[in-house]
């Protein structure tokens, strides 16, 4: 069927029709390249009103990134944290829920740990891991999970909840570290007991990087089979595609939304969790870092897929591992960065507009060199 | 631009439409004459839609002309088709429903002004009302009005925009019987004063009847026939929208009913408006039985169906099937074999990005508790189901909104008569389709029924109802006000109760 009209078409000198789900497949890749390409355009031009050249730009977020064993490692520092809080975000997306609070997560699942562990000190390590892991999943799950009961059980809209609640973590988190947790050597920078060095997670072997990262990677495959390959999952994407539908046919749409909402928010918690066990060994503020924002962006570049994440969240840690050697070398303020990842995601939501309508304009890129 | 006050005639000469290799529209050409009602029939997909947006100017033809009052015009986008004094009437309403009639006029002009002088519009809006042959309220809020009302407003609408042409698309399909006769005459008198020139897109010949003057025919995106009415018969017109294939009979009835299936006891729920009770005394369905719920759009239909599927929680009494307490739950739904078919399948019973194929397994995709997808069956299984009900897609990947509207219900359909079937509960099922879709749809609800399922058919279509029942029901205000066999169903008596005049 789709041969002769194929044959049809290409003998009238047309490019050949394309199933829409395979233009729906080569729109998914080619419009959040594009999106990312014309972001550093606008950006390249914001540089220029600076008076600062994009190629020295470029060139230094390359070098900082990307060049050499030591930016790797930079880079790879950053992307443990930014693969959790991409899946805080995606997870819930796929519900239809637009979660934007997983930086809450990260910060109180990130104390959680870092209070167990320090308490931890007696007992053989693979317990005390086991517990840090559990604490920083726990309090991140019940966080976002309360996000996603809201949601369901009263109607609370979910991007305003979830914005808010990381609002009070961050209360909660500062006050509870300058009090009942505050570690008394701590002088300068309030910071709760430290970890004992058995309960720090360690480089991996001959990799300048810490667990954090290949466990991120393992999640993130393991999030695309429960999402696309498990029965949980395909009911959690009836449910996101259309509610009414879910409730008809008897799907426990409250259960869905709260565990893959309390799912998202664990994870995010166990970002906090690495943060503090390999970086920092105690809660500190350095913890409010605003990973959870760029999570954002790394989800919505990903369109949502958590396989698409690693490869984004490599870039986008590159980035901002970037910020220090672009603020030195070019006299740029710290946020400049941020500057460029709001540029992306301006032209990443304006993309939006732009899936469905590509039809004839990828046919004719495919086909450009047959229809003559 | 000539006179706008006038009625134009508009033609269309070779309109072509392609969408890459498809061909929606080929070389149609037809001729609406100034003061004319034109009738445009054809089957779902049959082109009708496509036509009238090339000619409103939201599809750019990819060939063919298009003349008002014989002068080659081009019509690049919607405002040029304003601009020469073209109106559309959608089949669902676009009136602001919170807003008044005289405000809903307002706003629709484009030239309302920033600051809105009402006390002067409204001296406007009095006259040209009265200049009007027919007028509705107009300062009561339009969520107010009835749908009757709601369509003449539309059309009001347009002709307070000063569009003389216009084209109703399926204006009727949320009216009574007696509404619609009420608006098409109203727009049938002005069309024979000169004042209006009409497209009207249809499916009901019973309108084309009364109110058309000419008629064209569109199958497969070409034209099959033109003419005057009173030189066709129906089958005519049948026979061309149909082409080769002959007019299905009706699928017969047989066996017996048997024990009762469904029964609902003093089953009480609050409506959507939160004010009203919905209050079910009594309501059962045998199996091998159809029991058809009569009543006008509003009156508790949508409410008792979310009770049905457990979206909206009892206040008190019972809901039981096969004897035993039901809350449509996943479990429950597979344990006694309930299927349901909501009305609007692409709102309310599939998940519109996600594929034909997964959209066919939605009931059945996690049978057997299993957790891993069953990918490669889920396929198999589609691909049966696409050939067994002729469900019209590029393929089982493509997504289901792609899909037209009768080939969405056929999904629907297949996914949940397929296998055994204890109770099928059913809304509006034919609501939008035309005469061949609606016919297998109703074939396969009346083979169920046949095979000894027990089916609830809640509709707003009364021949629908009447064809179908065993047992007729009317519900009114939320409850049921009468209750009769099919065979002493007496249209009128039922439309007595469907009105409230118990």
């Amino acid at each position: 069927m789709t041969n002769i009209s194929q044959n049809e078409a290409a003998a009238s000198g047309r490019p050949p029709a394309l199933p829409s789900w395979v233009i729906a497949r080569i729109e998914a890749l080619a419009i959040p390249v594009f999106a990312l390409i014309a972001g550093a355009a606008l950006f390249s031009l914001f540089l220029m009103t600076q008076g600062k050249s994009p190629q020295e730009f470029f060139a230094l977020v390359w070098r900082a990134a990307f060049s050499s064993a030591f930016s790797w490692k930079n880079t790879l520092s950053h992307v443990s944290p930014l693969l959790m809080a991409a899946l805080c975000v995606a997870i819930p997306a796929r519900l239809g829920l637009m979660v934007i609070g997983g930086e809450g997560a990260i910060i109180l699942g990130g104390l959680a740990a870092a209070v167990v562990g320090a308490s931890c000190g007696s007992i053989p390590a693979f317990f005390g891991f086991a517990a840090m892991v559990v604490a920083a999943f726990v309090v991140g799950g019940v966080w976002i999970g309360t996000v996603g009961a809201l949601r369901v059980k009263r109607g609370v809209n979910e991007t305003i909840s979830s914005l808010l609640m990381a609002y009070i973590a961050t209360a909660i988190f500062n006050q509870l570290v300058e009090s009942v947790f505050r570690d008394p050597a701590s002088l300068n920078k309030p910071a709760t007991m430290p970890i004992p060095d058995a309960l720090r997670v360690t480089d991996l072997p001959f990799l300048s990087t810490h667990w954090g990262v290949p466990v991120g990677i393992v999640i993130c495959i393991a999030c695309y089979f429960l999402l696309e390959r498990t029965t949980i999952g395909f009911a959690a994407r009836v449910t996101g595609d259309n509610i009414r539908a879910a409730q008809i046919q008897g799907l426990p749409v409250s259960r869905l939304v709260i565990g893959f909402t309390g799912l998202a928010g664990g994870l995010a918690g166990l970002g906090g969790f690495f943060e503090v066990s390999a970086i920092y060994g105690n809660a500190n503020d350095s913890l409010i870092s605003g990973v959870g924002n760029t999570g954002i962006l790394v989800a919505f570049l990903a369109r949502h897929n958590p396989l698409a994440i690693i490869p984004v969240a490599l870039l986008l840690g590159g980035f901002e591992a970037s910020s220090g050697l672009v603020q030195r070398r070019m006299d740029l303020p710290d946020a400049t960065i941020l500057v460029f990842e709001g540029c992306i995601f301006i032209l990443v939501l304006l993309s939006e507009t732009l899936y469905g309508r590509s039809d004839s304009l990828i046919r004719k890129i495919l086909f450009a060199g047959r229809s003559k | 631009m000539s006179d706008r006050r006038k009625a134009p005639s508009v033609e269309t000469i070779d309109m072509t439409m392609r969408f890459g290799a498809f061909t929606a529209l080929d070389a149609v050409s037809i001729k609406v004459e100034a003061g004319s009602f034109h009738a445009l029939l054809g089957e779902n997909g049959a082109g009708k839609s496509t036509l009238v947006k090339c000619m409103m100017g939201f599809y750019k033809a990819t060939d063919g002309q298009m003349t008002v009052n014989d002068k080659e015009v081009e019509i690049d986008d919607p405002k040029d088709a304003y601009d020469l004094g073209l109106g559309m009437v959608y089949q669902h309403f676009t009136l602001v429903p919170s807003l008044t009639a005289a405000e809903n006029l307002v706003i629709a002009r484009a030239d309302t002004p920033a600051v809105i002088d009402w006390r002067k519009e409204r001296r406007r809006l009095e006259t040209f009302m009265a200049s009007m042959p027919f007028s509705v309220p107009l300062n009561r809020p339009v969520h107010s009005l009835a749908a009757g009302e709601k369509q003449k407003l539309e059309i009001l609408k347009q002709l307070y925009l000063g569009n003389h042409f216009l084209i109703l698309d399926e204006p009727t399909s949320v009216l009574t019987p007696s509404e619609a006769d009420e608006v098409l005459g109203h727009v049938h008198k002005m069309t024979k004063a000169g004042d209006l020139t009409v497209l009207m897109i249809t499916h009901k010949f019973r309108e084309v009847r009364a109110f058309a003057d000419s008629v064209t025919v569109l199958r497969r995106g070409k034209r099959v026939g033109t003419g005057r009415v009173a030189d066709l018969s129906n089958d005519d017109m049948a026979a061309m929208m149909m082409g080769q294939a002959e007019m299905a009979t009706p699928l017969a009835r047989s066996g017996d009913t048997g024990r009762t299936v469904l029964s609902l006891d003093h089953a009480k729920a609050v409506d959507r408006s939160g004010t009203k009770e919905i209050s079910i005394d009594a309501l059962d369905v045998r199996s091998g039985e159809i029991v058809g719920l009569a009543g006008i759009s509003g009156n508790g239909q949508v409410e008792l169906m979310e009770m049905l599927t457990g979206q909206r929680s009892l206040l008190s009494g019972s809901i039981r099937v096969e004897g035993t307490a039901y809350h449509a739950t996943r479990s429950e739904a597979r344990q006694h074999k309930v299927r349901y078919l909501p009305e609007e399948p692409l709102l309310n019973a599939s998940a519109p990005h996600m594929s034909v194929a997964d959209n066919l397994a939605l009931r059945s995709f996690d049978e057997d508790g299993r957790l891993f997808l069953d990918r490669k069956g889920i396929m198999q299984r589609a691909n049966a189901l696409i050939d067994d009900f002729d469900i019209r897609t590029q393929g089982p990947r493509a997504p289901i909104r792609d899909l037209s509207g009768g080939n969405v219900q056929r999904a629907a359909l297949a996914r949940e008569l397929s296998g055994d079937v204890t109770l099928l509960i059913v809304s509006n099922p034919c609501f939008g389709l035309d005469f061949s879709a609606a016919r297998t749809i109703r074939d396969r609800i009346m083979e169920a029924r046949n095979k000894g399922a027990a089916v609830l058919l809640i509709s707003e279509d009364l021949d629908e109802i009447l064809e179908l029942s065993d047992r007729v029901a009317v519900i009114s205000e939320g409850r049921i006000a009468f209750e009769t066999p099919v065979a002493d169903a007496d249209p009128k008596a039922l439309g007595h109760f469907m009105a409230g005049h118990a």
